[in-house]
């Protein structure tokens, strides 16, 4: 494999695996506070649509603001209907998501008429890093993307921090793991679990928006194609930490970004639907092994 | 010192929860004093708001996270902003300073059942508490240990502490509280200091006008009777019960006697190193009825066949079963608008009586019970022991476990020991004393 | 058998949230299409039109979604009531519409009275297969089969891609389609000029059959009481927890392959891509507003089908994307498991 190909690849990697980092590190949120987000799909989806009208009416970052908004939102409702309602996680994730895919197609079809795939909005163009930029093979693939990943990569830390040394990252968790005992002493259980919820959604939102953004520059219905269900096995595979969820995202995006090895190397051995398949495959595969491995927060998708 | 006194459902936890602010009273008045502040109010909102003036619990049931480390289950509890190592050298400090030595690097679930509650009494004392509220905490401990308990009351209350100790133990009111208050139906039934007292007096407080339980066993020569179940640990002689005997097995939480018994009711593997035979038809009556003996939201008709599931044909003829249903609630004086209702509103007694009377209608031949009068007030614990003691009487072999074992001395004819997964008969005239070392593994000699 | 009916306590609530929650969702949907600038009376007549408006409306659309919607809303009741949530019934209508199509095309010269029973059996096969690897997952490794089915349904979606693009495409290979099936593995219609076929005689008889499973026999309630109460059916029921969900679960994948076979040999009578327009979800509101009885489910299955139908019709006559019923299925979930206990 020639090396241009090699960066090629290693670029769309990164890139791809943006998106799904960002979902991925809001469902740990969510999922270490004990609740299963289904809806993370819908939360992307919203905030994918919230950046493309974002990003039309006021430039890229307005998409960001609003579609980080837009996933908050969607988020919202499952925090009202699965944490403060107590219905079942799973069911009202579900709603979320579906929910999610039909108001986004209403919105879309009004805000954009029938243009759907020809539509441009404003992107966020690749932004190199001075000096690092200029490292051989490395600087092309890490330090030529989008502000969106290097905004990523900064949140890890962040969210490590609040999950691990903040006082209400150690409510949360006590919500996740034992909401009896997280209530006997003393902590807000659903009000946390639903502050969870709603930074899942945010970040989610903002996965969405680096979706439409940062790399297809265009809004679709149902363009998020179950990318935040791929997160959740990427939670899974990172172990419900942010740096795993971050190593685990990029295992995922160069699964996907092979489409694009192929495709560009004009190999044939496989056909194209194997590679449509294979981050699916893969996180069934990771789910199998890591399960075993790593525990789940104890209280996960039960509301008690 | 104060000892709160009741039976089961009497409003003891109720009250202390409401002082804790996990309750919300419907009407009343808190008042918190201490020598800096006072404060009077409806009710208190939350725990948190309990923890600022002063007042920590220790739960009849453990509330630490079995996930976290001892310090950051101290630092949830406490309401400290410290995470991480400032927390656990905070954790560290109150630690020392309170002289009940934890590892706070260590994580909770790897602790014993005697750690975890030692845990349990830092998180309560950990935010500066004055006032300490302790919800039957001898719950699951051995006599040892509940001396060590005692003694860290004492401390607390030397140094100016005030304490609430519920319990329904006659003795342990003796032995720590300078005063008394008994509640019975939610109400004070009487108060005063514990010296103004005769044990009598406070159990008349706290049963009223009812019988206290019948403390008369039945003496019968059982010894040949037909063997029902024999207990046969690898390098032991086995240990037989047989028909028409009550056995009790007293053990501290978590010594395998649950998978014991467990094992014997063919519902779980037997535990490594017992070989058990069993001989005759089981009915097993588990220790959680609402999760383990009945489906809350199922009718009694359809719990009554639940309970019966593998005896029942293909087809199933819901008008038999529904008879059958009808005829337990009959014979045991299961309080109920009919079988129709749902298990789950049927009040905590009535619901273990049909639990009951559904196994004993299959006329087994041994019966396995846990804990079968846990939560249950005195009528309805009477109504157990009675079933109980007539199915021996019908040559049922009947085996029990409480973790109260009081409980258990009343009611056995013969009177097992487990420790460590270890079984040992005890003699039915061994002392408290006795049964207790042999709890915690520290006689000498099994036998 | 005994003429006494079951007694029992309603576990989801009673028939009145089934009304609120379908009243609440066409609620929003108007609400919705209002706040997004949609012409809503032309919208609700469109919708009403293709739904209920004709004899065709109803005879050769509502009805023929039905079918799909109750096979799949039985089957999502099938593994719900065990406690298993099937989440992955689009990946299996799939896999069965493949294998339905492989068989239905391979059997040309056929009798009728063999080519169409091979036809819809190898959809249940290959739904039940399909399903066989999230219930191995569970079983093995622990892993919910929530996520798994999910994933699956992606992998499904890329199967029938390349099915019909590669070993499936119609002998012309101009469009990614298959060859259309054998007429002896095609479901009869049920009128000459309509096209509801006998799928729905099949989808009703299932129905039947599965009430009289839950109520009438020893392993549908052992199935009932898995999923209600595990402990409790392990401990005192001695019913084993493990087998009944894994035969649950893969009785939901047969049933829900057995739909996609439906949809082939009744409807489509050719595998195409987005056979279905999320069936496998719509089911889920199915099932659920039918609180999982199967009686209750043909009535949502009628109702939801008509939305299907009629979504068609808003899509056509009034603008209106098709998703935007998705948005009814929402606020039905939801209402139906707002404020009850755990549905599983």
């Amino acid at each position: 494999m020639d090396l241009e190909l090699l960066i090629a690849f290693g670029a769309a990697t990164v890139r791809v695996a943006t998106p799904l980092a960002l979902a991925a590190l809001g469902e740990a949120i969510s999922e270490r506070g004990g609740v299963l987000n289904l809806g993370i799909e819908g939360s992307m989806l919203a905030g994918a649509l919230g950046a493309a009208i974002g990003a039309i009416a006021g430039g890229p970052w307005a998409g960001v603001a609003l579609g980080m908004a837009a996933g908050m939102s969607a988020a919202m409702v499952l925090a009202l209907a699965a944490v403060v309602g107590r219905a079942d996680q799973i069911i009202s994730g579900t709603a979320v998501t579906l929910g999610a895919i039909g108001l986004t197609g209403m919105i879309a079809q009004q805000a954009f008429g029938t243009a759907g795939a020809g539509l441009a909005v404003p992107t966020l163009a690749p932004v190199g890093v001075p000096l690092l930029e200029q490292v051989p093979v490395l600087g092309p693939i890490v330090f030529r993307q989008s502000p969106l990943t290097y905004l990523t990569v900064a949140l890890v830390p962040v969210v490590a921090w609040l999950l691990f040394r903040t006082r209400f990252g150690l409510e949360l968790r006590a919500a996740g793991e034992a909401p009896l005992g997280a209530a006997a002493a003393g902590v807000r259980v659903r009000m946390v679990r639903s502050l969870g919820v709603l930074a899942g959604g945010a970040l989610a939102g903002i996965g969405g928006a680096s979706l439409v953004l940062a790399q297809v520059g265009t809004f679709t219905e149902r363009m998020t194609a179950g990318r935040g269900f791929i997160a959740i096995a990427i939670v899974v595979l990172g172990r419900w930490h942010p740096v795993g969820a971050l190593l685990a995202a990029l295992l995922f995006g160069a699964a996907t970004a092979l489409q694009f090895l192929f495709q560009a190397s004009g190999i044939t051995v496989v056909p194209y639907q194997v590679l449509l398949a294979l981050p699916y495959l893969l996180a069934l595969a990771v789910l199998a092994t890591a399960v075993g491995r790593a525990r789940a927060p104890a209280a996960l998708a039960r509301n008690e | 010192m104060h000892a709160l006194l009741g039976e089961n459902g009497a409003g003891k936890t109720t009250l202390m929860r409401i002082a804790y602010g996990l309750e919300i009273p419907d009407r009343g008045e808190i008042e918190v004093g201490s020598e800096s502040r006072t404060a009077s109010r409806e009710r208190l909102a939350s725990p948190r708001e309990a923890r600022a003036l002063g007042i920590g619990m220790v739960h009849q049931h453990f509330t630490s996270i079995p996930a976290f480390t001892v310090a950051e289950n101290v630092a949830l509890a406490a309401g400290w902003r410290e995470t991480g190592r400032r927390a656990m050298s905070r954790a560290r400090e109150v630690i020392d300073r309170l002289g009940l030595p934890l590892d706070p690097g260590a994580v909770t679930r790897d602790l014993s059942v005697q750690l975890r509650q030692r845990l349990e009494i830092v998180q309560a004392l950990a935010a500066e508490a004055r006032v300490l509220l302790l919800d039957e905490p001898t719950a699951v401990l051995a006599p040892p240990e509940v001396a060590e308990l005692v003694n860290v009351i004492r401390r607390f209350a030397a140094q100016g502490g005030a304490v609430v100790l519920i319990t329904h133990k006659l003795r342990e009111v003796a032995l720590v509280a300078d005063r008394v208050t008994v509640l019975r139906d939610g109400r004070v039934a009487l108060t005063g200091s514990v010296g103004a007292f005769d044990p009598r007096a406070l159990s008349a407080a706290m049963i009223g006008d009812d019988p206290a339980l019948a403390e008369t066993r039945r003496v019968s020569d059982t010894a040949e009777h037909e063997p029902r179940i024999s207990i046969a640990p690898a390098d032991q002689e086995p240990i037989v019960l047989r028909a028409g005997e009550i056995v009790g097995v007293a053990a501290v939480e978590g010594n395998g006697q649950r998978e014991l018994l467990r094992a014997i009711a063919g519902v779980d593997s037997s535990p490594p190193g017992l070989s058990l035979t069993v001989s005759g038809s089981v009915a097993f009556i588990p220790e959680d009825r609402t999760t383990e003996a009945l489906i809350g939201e199922f009718t009694l008709v359809e719990n009554q066949a639940l309970g019966h599931l593998d005896r029942l044909p293909r087809w199933l003829d819901w008008g038999a079963i529904a008879r059958d249903a009808d005829a337990v609630i009959r014979d045991h004086d299961v309080r109920t608008t009919g079988s129709a209702v749902a298990a789950a509103t049927l009040s905590g007694g009535n619901q273990q009586k049909f639990v009951l009377g559904r196994a004993l209608g299959r006329d087994p031949e041994i019966v396995i019970a846990e804990n079968p009068t846990r939560g249950l007030d005195i009528r309805a614990t009477g109504a157990v022991h009675g079933r109980l003691r007539e199915a021996a009487g019908r040559g049922a072999c009947v085996l029990v476990h409480s973790s109260d074992l009081d409980e258990v001395i009343a009611l056995a004819d013969r009177l097992l020991v487990m420790h460590a997964g270890v079984l040992q008969e005890l003699p039915r005239v061994a002392s408290r004393s006795a049964i207790g070392d042999a709890m915690l593994g520290l006689s000498r000699e099994p036998r | 058998m005994t003429t006494v009916a079951m007694p029992r306590a309603a576990p989801l609530g009673g028939l009145a949230r089934t009304v609120i929650a379908f009243g609440l969702g066409l609620l929003a949907l108007v609400l919705f299409l209002a706040v997004a600038g949609f012409d809503v009376a032309a919208s609700l007549e469109a919708l009403w039109r293709g739904a209920f408006g004709s004899r065709y409306a109803i005879l050769s659309a509502t009805l023929v979604r039905a079918v799909p919607l109750l096979i799949l809303g039985l089957a999502f009741a099938l593994g719900a009531r065990a406690g298993g949530l099937n989440i992955g019934m689009e990946g299996q209508f799939a896999a069965g519409a493949i294998a339905a199509t492989w068989v239905g095309v391979s059997v040309a010269g056929a009798p009728a009275a063999m080519a169409l029973p091979a036809t819809l059996l190898a959809g249940v096969i290959a739904g039940a297969l399909w399903m066989a690897v999230p219930v191995l997952l569970r079983a093995r490794f622990g892993v919910t089969e929530v996520i798994s089915t999910l994933l699956l349904n992606f992998v499904a979606e890329a199967a029938v891609s390349w099915a019909v693009s590669g070993p499936l495409q119609e002998s012309a290979r101009t469009y990614p389609q298959s060859d259309p099936i054998a007429l002896a593995a095609r479901l009869p219609r049920l009128l000459p000029t309509e096209r509801i076929h006998l799928g729905l005689v099949v989808a009703l008889l299932l129905a039947i059959g599965m009430a009289v499973f839950f109520h009438r026999t020893r392993a549908g309630f052992a199935l009932k009481a898995a999923g209600a109460a595990p402990e409790a059916a392990r401990i005192v029921g001695r019913v084993r927890i493990t087998p009944v969900v894994v035969l649950a679960l893969l009785g939901s994948g047969a049933l829900a392959g057995l739909g996609g076979a439906v949809e082939v040999s009744g409807v489509s009578h050719a595998l195409y891509q987005r056979l279905s327009p999320g069936y496998g979800f719509t089911a889920i509101a199915v099932a659920l507003l039918g609180r999982l009885r199967p009686g209750a489910i043909v009535i949502a299955a009628l109702l939801f089908g008509a939305l299907e139908a009629g979504a068609g019709a808003m899509q056509r006559d009034a603008g209106v994307p098709a998703v935007a019923v998705m948005v009814v299925q929402a606020v039905v979930l939801l209402a139906m498991v707002m404020g009850t206990r755990e549905s599983r």
